[in-house]
């Protein structure tokens, strides 16, 4: 059971800079970005080749970044010169990007196993794996969150959450609202890709499939944190991000161990954020309906 | 300062739907010009407004603001010349982030946004004296969500946004239409008081006649995309509503009798 703890929460660190990326889109641009299903394949498919064609797997993690911010660039201009919604953009550069990761890869998945990672440097101390993810996926995920929180304390990042709020009135100050979105999403899409090189030196391979689902993932994890940190001061939302995804993985893990079969994981999410999501909307209807129901008895 | 000319902007071209919203109409206004315009539903008003700052382009024309053609500029490189303020009191500030984040945000208007914290310590006390002349309470509420705040609270701080940063040019397009009379006139009073501090330039479109001719030296009135009177300085300080509606008459014809332009308030 502890070694299943471990093991979730150190996953959930490693995904929590995916989360950070989704909460950049979801919550600050205002735009479900499914890029992210192709984007944290092509960090992983850079980092796992990179490394396994000798490169520093350090360069190789600082390469899969930018790669991912590219990716991120490419669904941006779809979407504000080219005037394609952002849903469908986000799925356009997903669908390439599968194509992408195979040439990346030269097949469907890399394999790492016994070569260096970024981890092998604190294995090589004598911890453990999942302590070694810990500590890296932790120190990168705090690091982020501050990082993030001071950006969006700037007037660019100003300019970028104003963008996600109110397009007219950004505009109307003289910002370009189109370079705000490529900027959004190019930061949002490096951070995703972060996450995979990540993910894929913890599990020693990248896989072509490895994507699948991880937009829902982010979106439950960014939930289950708003649920049980709320939406206080940005620093407590940004940490809020760390935390969700991390109580998701364990929740995950307490549902495989109380006996779920791995293949309905993704039916579970996708039930579970359904819920988060229509919960506000529906509660607000009980409460109209009630309210009418109170007009009509003084009627 | 502003020159239109022949300034065309149709809808839908090409379309069974095609709707001609400005049918050529020139006009230069002065520096130190507070012009209201009036006009019925559809007269073209708000497409004036919106070809002027920018909002989409013209069909033909120009449009120059101190000399620079800015006919084909992008709506938000235009923006260093122009304040504006909308009929919609959600759509000139940012809800989900706090006034003097707004501030911030208007307070560098048609500047470059760096990696500079977006909001320096000399700035907010300027927001808090600034605010203070509002008396809506505003000055203890910086870090407040502009989403909390009333209708009114919020026009008067899109219009304190809107001159924060002198612009050449002021456009109001129905500012007060959404408020309450009594909100309505602390906003108009306040916008006035704003134009005469800085000695703005500002085109106020209203439905209300007797605003019109209460407020601003100059009187436009707009009809099928043309501008049909237009009236400054002594000429306008006699007119009356009643010399207004004969105006309008003569210049729109019979079509106009239903309009909501008869309601003088
Ligand atoms: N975005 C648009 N798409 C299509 N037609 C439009 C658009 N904007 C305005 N129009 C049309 O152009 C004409 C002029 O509209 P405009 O909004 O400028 O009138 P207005 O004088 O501001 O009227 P109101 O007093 O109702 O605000 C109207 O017939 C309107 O239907
Ligand atoms: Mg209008």
């Amino acid at each position: 059971m502890g070694q299943i703890l471990l093991s979730a929460v150190s996953l959930g660190l490693l995904w929590s800079v995916l989360v950070l990326g989704v909460y950049v889109t979801y919550k600050v641009l205002d735009i479900a970005d499914l890029t992210v299903e192709g984007s944290i394949v092509l960090g992983a498919a850079v980092a796992a080749s990179m490394i396994r064609g000798g490169h520093n797997p350090a360069a190789a993690t600082i390469a899969a970044f930018f790669a991912g911010s590219i990716a991120g660039l490419v669904t941006a201009v779809l979407h504000t010169k080219l005037k394609i919604p952002a849903l469908l953009a986000g799925i356009l550069t997903m669908t390439a990007l599968w194509s992408v990761n195979l040439r990346v890869m030269n097949s469907a998945n890399v394999s790492i196993l016994r070569i260096p990672t970024v981890f092998t440097a604190f294995t090589n101390l004598g911890v453990s794996k999942y302590a070694a993810w810990i500590i890296l996926g932790g120190s990168v995920s705090l690091l982020l969150v501050f990082a993030l929180y001071w950006f969006f304390g700037t007037e660019l990042g100003g300019a970028i959450r104003a963008t996600g709020i109110n397009k007219n009135m950004v505009r109307a100050q003289g910002i370009n609202t189109d370079t705000m979105m490529i900027i959004g999403l190019m930061i949002s899409n490096a951070l995703v890709a972060l996450s995979g090189a990540l993910i894929a030196q913890s599990q020693s391979f990248a896989d072509v499939q490895m994507g699948m689902g991880s937009i829902v993932i982010g979106l439950a994890s960014l939930i289950v944190g708003e649920v049980l940190l709320g939406r206080r001061f940005f620093l407590v939302r940004l940490l809020s991000v760390i935390f969700g995804a991390v109580v998701y993985r364990v929740i995950i893990a307490l549902v495989m161990e109380f006996g779920m079969v791995p293949n309905d994981l993704k039916l579970f999410t996708a039930i579970t954020v359904t819920v988060a999501l229509s919960v506000p909307y529906i509660s607000a209807a009980v409460k109209q309906r009630a309210g009418a129901r109170d007009g009509g008895g003084h009627a | 300062m502003l020159k239109v000319t022949k300034l065309i902007k149709s809808f839908n071209r090409g379309t069974p739907n095609e709707k001609l919203a400005l049918d050529g109409i020139s006009l230069v206004i002065r520096p130190g010009d507070f012009v209201t315009v009036i006009g019925g539903n559809g007269a073209g008003k708000s497409t004036l407004l919106n070809c002027v700052a920018g909002v989409f382009p013209p069909d033909s024309g120009k449009i120059l603001i101190d000399d620079a053609d800015v006919t084909r500029l992008s709506e938000h490189n235009r923006a260093k010349y122009l304040g504006r303020v909308f009929q919609d009191p959600m759509m000139g500030t940012a809800a989900d982030m706090t006034i003097e984040e707004n501030l911030a945000l208007a307070n560098r208007r048609g500047t470059r946004r760096t990696l500079r914290w977006q909001i320096q310590a000399d700035e907010r006390k300027r927001y808090k004296e600034m605010l203070a002349e509002l008396n809506l309470g505003l000055e203890d509420r910086l870090t407040s969500r502009v989403g909390l705040l009333s209708g009114g609270q919020r026009q008067a701080l899109t219009l304190l946004m809107a001159t924060l940063r002198v612009p050449k040019l002021l456009l109001l397009d129905e500012h007060t239409a959404a408020l309450d009379p009594k909100t309505a006139e602390t906003v108009l009073d306040l916008t006035e008081k704003y134009i005469k501090q800085s000695a703005l330039t500002a085109l106020m479109v209203t439905h209300n006649m007797r605003n019109a001719l209460r407020y601003g030296n100059r009187l436009l009135m707009m009809h099928n995309g043309r501008a049909v009177v237009d009236v400054a300085g002594e000429a306008k300080q006699i007119l009356e509503v009643n010399d207004l509606m004969r105006l309008f008459e003569r210049s729109a014809g019979e079509e106009l009798a239903s309009d909501r332009m008869l309601l003088a308030d």
